[in-house]
């Protein structure tokens, strides 16, 4: 005979303002089975706890029902408290009173019916439940960071630090990211080159971080602790153990006109090439679109001058198979290509340009050499114009939320033009200057008082040329709507950001979601910014919203600890939500009679086959067998199964049509 | 074939020889233009700024009328007019009460089975696919084709052309052997109603667009709407003194110019109404 405890919980107010809790107990107190029966104030506190546990062990409960909130919150204190008490915690079940049922609902007569009929369920259900025990798994002692921007080799480098091993792989031929590009960086105007190379060399050079530049993602298997992943290393065309990047290849390659990705079209670069000087690895790609090799089946340029025979023209990609224990995602951002705004002519005038090009032109490493020139006839702008929310907040044009670094690097660009161009003027077009931050205000307003950018409220609507000067037409907000219009030399559009092409595919890819923008989603905005909903994969940096470079590398630390948690223990535990396939004494074994239809179901390929043999070692029956590491309980093969030979565990067949029996008052 | 034809109250008045122009070139394509009878006014901006349920019945009532005579599409050529006809087909679309409300005080039955064509759409369905062969004196000039604020918006609701950067008028332009030049003025605003109550601010926003044409060297500027006409046209005097240069470069309903380039009679297209003389 089963003897159950219920526990119904007020929630404070948060149940008993629409349910009546101690009727709920009473009631749950007169079911068959029920041993022990009582309503209290807060259930998780330890006084509720201790009620359950003396409980527990005064009664000799076999199962526990308590009534609260959803198992998401407190399902762990409670079988803790139960296990505690000697019970098996998977004797412990919840009805969910609040999410399902006070907060969703009227105070009334009905409500506290309706939080009687989930606790009779759950009443029910424990009669059949089981005691379990947690599965162990082996943890693989090696994280995959995925993008080598800031944030990815933030996370590398922390993770690599606390001793574990580190697979950082990145599609581009060098790592560093947007940061790479930057010119100087907010609030302090340090260099970004200076802060970010020696990060990028200690990344290179760590012995427990492997870096794979030129390569990506191909496929992931398993789960957290063991998940199994397929890289691509795309081909660099070079054998890259025989060069020694030395550079001659690139100047000699005939081709040396394809604008530079990394100069965001303002300068060139060359078909084999190096994307920047401080570049890690420093050592070429060929660009096998723009390389007249592969185009026209002649030149070799570089395989003649190449000192060492370096150049692979037959190399092919390589797909290499590696086994991780977590992954941290920090594929970072990218930036809307300012064509949809035809009314500011980008594109169609040369020296409109977006805040990434004018980033390089403001760097040292930049197609001008840091001097600010614009990009159709070289000439100093003697008046420029910047123009926030280029997309931002444009719920019908663009995209709706703030892009959030814009307002703080526009500050940034106008400071840098004043600094360089002495006696020129600079305007910035803003709807609200965002500057939230430390020292960020402080900033925005030195580039006002003591650099003396003119900062004007208001939008533009169009800007056309004339006379050889860009008219910015615009309003004037904060002077009762007044039009304004400013000749410009040179316009720079503040463009949103947003996620990088082919995020979706690569949250698929990775069984993690994403929000409407396609940013990855965290699983909790509040308390887990870093974590995604698949156990073991986290975030960092850009990836997840827009973000600034203290705020990708905090995410990046954040999520190498949960990684080096992880990587703590040598196993993990999980819960035991898993398929069984049923197993009887002999001669039947099992009902299962191989038909597998369960394994061609399996969306996790979980399932295999078994054969059972007599004492002679001959084969009697082939029948189902689950692989509880790779299980993940989703139920798919217990529809399936023809002779309901599988079962989950804690969710039985048995179980749930007690539930639903139970709420059509059968018992 | 036949197609419903709602004037408005501009063709019928200061802007005639867009009527004018727009019927000679329907009937040049063998396209016969039936005008709704007993139509009424579209609301312009009066209606719509004092009673909302006003400015949908009065043009519910034009299409109901529509209906009734059995038309399936009707040709509007005024830009404010065919913003009006369709933002009501839209609303009364979208909001069931509202369409109820609104018919039932106009007792006349509507289904919004009528199709509403601007004189680009019209042009781009029954005119240009038949151009070809039709021209015999291309319209070999330098055009500023001019949209103003109503052709193209709001775009949600329209759902035609880009709004920022138009381009049905130029496609059109450039079928009938002119050369749209590209410029800043596309779609600014010519000061509208302005034009009566502070005739110096359509001097002042109309000159901007002259002027810009001008500078790019436009020999005429291209419009579809009678307000922006009589804006550019009319109001050239204003336009003169607020630029202080005297520009003479004549503004054409965009079916004065194509009706040139097929070779129709200079008077039939009305050409002979314009303030600034028509040269081209
Ligand atoms: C114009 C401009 C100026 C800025 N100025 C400042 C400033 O002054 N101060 C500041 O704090 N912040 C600034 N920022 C913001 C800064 O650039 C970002 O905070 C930072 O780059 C975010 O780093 P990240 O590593 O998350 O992303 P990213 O820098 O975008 O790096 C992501 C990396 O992942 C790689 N990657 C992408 N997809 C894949 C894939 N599928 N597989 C493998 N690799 C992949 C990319 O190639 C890239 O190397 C500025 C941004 C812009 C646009
Ligand atoms: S020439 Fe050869 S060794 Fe030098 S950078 Fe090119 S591939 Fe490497
Ligand atoms: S950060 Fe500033 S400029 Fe950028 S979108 Fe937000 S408000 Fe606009």
């Amino acid at each position: 005979m089963s003897k159950i405890g219920v526990f119904v919980c007020h929630c404070g107010e948060n149940i008993s303002a629409t349910v009546d809790c101690a009727r709920v107990a009473e009631t749950a107190g007169n079911y068959d089975g029920v041993a022990f029966s009582v309503d209290y104030k807060y259930m998780c506190s330890d006084p509720g706890q201790n009620l359950i546990k003396n409980a527990i062990k005064e009664q000799g409960l076999t199962g526990v029902v308590v009534a609260s909130c959803s198992p998401r919150m407190h399902e762990p204190t409670f079988r803790k408290a139960c296990a505690e008490a000697g019970l098996n915690p998977f004797m412990c079940e919840m009805a969910n009173l609040r999410e399902h049922c006070s907060w969703v609902h009227e105070k009334g007569e009905a409500t506290t019916e309706k939080a009687i009929d989930l606790v009779r369920i759950l009443v029910e259900k424990v009669k059949y439940n089981h005691s379990l025990n947690e599965i162990k798994v082996p943890v693989t002692k090696t994280a995959l960071v995925i993008g080598g921007g800031i944030a990815g080799i933030q996370a590398s480098l922390d993770i690599a630090n606390t001793g574990h091993k580190v697979i950082l792989i990145e599609k581009d031929p060098s790592i560093g990211g947007h940061m790479s590009q930057l010119s100087e960086t907010f609030p302090t105007l340090d260099c970004s080159q200076c802060i970010l190379t020696p990060r990028m060399v200690e990344v290179a050079q760590h012995p427990n971080i492997t870096l794979y530049t030129y390569a990506e993602l191909e496929s992931l298997e398993g789960f957290i602790g063991n998940f199994k992943a397929k890289i691509r290393r795309k081909s660099k065309s070079i054998d890259e153990k025989l060069c020694t990047g030395c550079g001659l290849c690139t100047t000699k390659c005939p081709v040396k006109k394809i604008p530079s990705e990394f100069n965001e079209g303002l300068g060139k670069r060359t078909a084999i090439y190096v994307p920047f000087p401080q570049a890690v690895p420093n050592k070429p790609v060929i660009d096998r679109a723009n390389c007249t090799y592969y185009i026209k089946g002649k030149c070799k340029v570089c395989e003649i001058v190449c000192p060492t025979g370096a150049i692979r023209f037959d190399q092919e990609d390589q797909i290499m198979e590696v086994e991780i224990g977590a992954i941290v995602i920090a594929t970072g951002f990218t930036v809307k290509q300012p064509d949809f705004f035809p009314e500011y002519g980008y594109g169609k005038f040369p020296d409109v340009i977006t805040g990434l090009q004018f980033e390089r032109l403001a760097s040292a490493s930049g197609p001008t050499l840091g001097e600010i020139r614009r990009p159709s006839d070289g000439k100093i702008p003697e008046k420029i114009v910047f123009l926030a929310c280029a997309g931002s907040r444009d719920p019908a044009k663009g995209i709706p939320y703030c892009s959030k670094i814009c307002c703080m690097y526009i500050a940034k660009h106008a400071m840098l033009y004043q600094h360089k161009v002495h006696g020129g003027k600079s305007y910035v077009f803003y709807m609200d200057i965002r500057a939230g931050g430390k020292q960020y205000e402080e900033f925005v307003r030195r580039a006002i008082e003591d650099d003396g950018v003119n900062y004007v409220r208001g939008r533009v609507s169009r800007i056309y040329e004339k006379n050889g000067k860009l008219i910015v037409a615009g309003v004037d907000t904060l002077l009762n709507a007044m039009p304004v219009e400013i000749d410009a030399d040179m316009v720079v559009l503040a463009t949103a950001g947003v996620a990088n092409e082919g995020a979706e595919e690569l949250a698929q890819k990775l069984h993690v979601s994403y929000d409407p923008y396609k940013f990855f989603a965290e699983a909790h905005p509040k308390l887990k910014p870093v974590e995604t909903n698949t156990a073991g994969i986290f975030l960092a940096g850009a990836c997840q919203a827009p973000r600034d470079i203290p705020e990708s590398v905090a995410m990046a630390s954040g999520a190498a600890v949960k990684v080096a948690a992880l990587f703590s223990k040598d196993e993990l535990t999980r819960e035991p939500i898993i398929a069984v396939v049923n197993r009887q004494a002999p001669p039947v074994y099992s009902s299962c009679v191989g038909c597998f239809l369960c394994v061609s179901a399996c969306p996790y390929q979980a399932i295999e086959k078994e054969e059972i043999k007599n004492r002679n070692g001959e084969v009697i029956k082939s029948i189902a067998k689950v692989n509880p590491g790779l299980c993940q309980g989703c139920g798919t093969c217990v529809a399936f199964c023809r002779t309901k030979s599988i079962d989950i565990q804690g969710y039985t067949n048995e179980q749930m049509y007690t539930e639903v029996m139970a709420l059509l008052n059968e018992y | 074939m036949t197609l419903g034809f709602y004037p408005g109250c501009s063709l019928k008045g200061s802007s005639r020889e867009y009527a004018e122009s727009v019927l000679a070139l329907a009937k040049a394509f063998d396209i016969n233009l039936e005008e709704i009878n007993d139509w009424n006014c579209c609301g312009a901006t009066a209606a719509h700024n004092m009673n909302k349920e006003l400015s949908l019945a009065l043009p519910t009532r034009i299409l109901s009328l529509a209906e009734k005579q059995g038309l399936k599409e009707i040709v509007v050529p005024c830009a404010a007019c065919y913003s009006r006809l369709t933002v009501t087909k839209h609303e009364l679309a979208e909001d069931s009460a509202l369409c109820s409300a609104v018919t039932e005080s106009n007792g006349l039955e509507y289904t919004g089975s009528v199709s509403v064509l601007n004189v680009v759409q019209f042009l781009d369905k029954y005119i240009t696919p038949n151009l070809e062969g039709k021209v015999v004196k291309p319209f070999d000039h330098k055009v500023a084709c001019y949209y103003g604020c109503l052709l193209v918006r709001p775009h949600e609701i329209l759902k035609f052309d880009r709004e920022e950067d138009p381009q049905s008028l130029d496609t059109l332009m450039l079928k009938s052997g002119a050369t749209p030049i590209d410029w800043a003025f596309k779609t600014e605003c010519c000061g509208a109603g302005l034009s009566v109550s502070r005739t110096s601010s359509v001097g002042r926003l109309s000159g901007k667009i002259i002027g810009d044409a001008k500078d790019r060297g436009a020999e005429t500027v291209i419009v579809a709407c009678p307000m922006c006409h009589s804006n550019l046209d009319m109001r050239r005097d204003a336009i003169n003194s607020y630029l202080g240069e005297k520009i003479d470069i004549p503004v054409l309903y965009i079916t004065q110019a194509i009706g040139l380039a097929i070779g129709l009679d200079r008077k039939e297209l009305g050409l002979q109404r314009h303030f600034v003389k028509v040269t081209v």
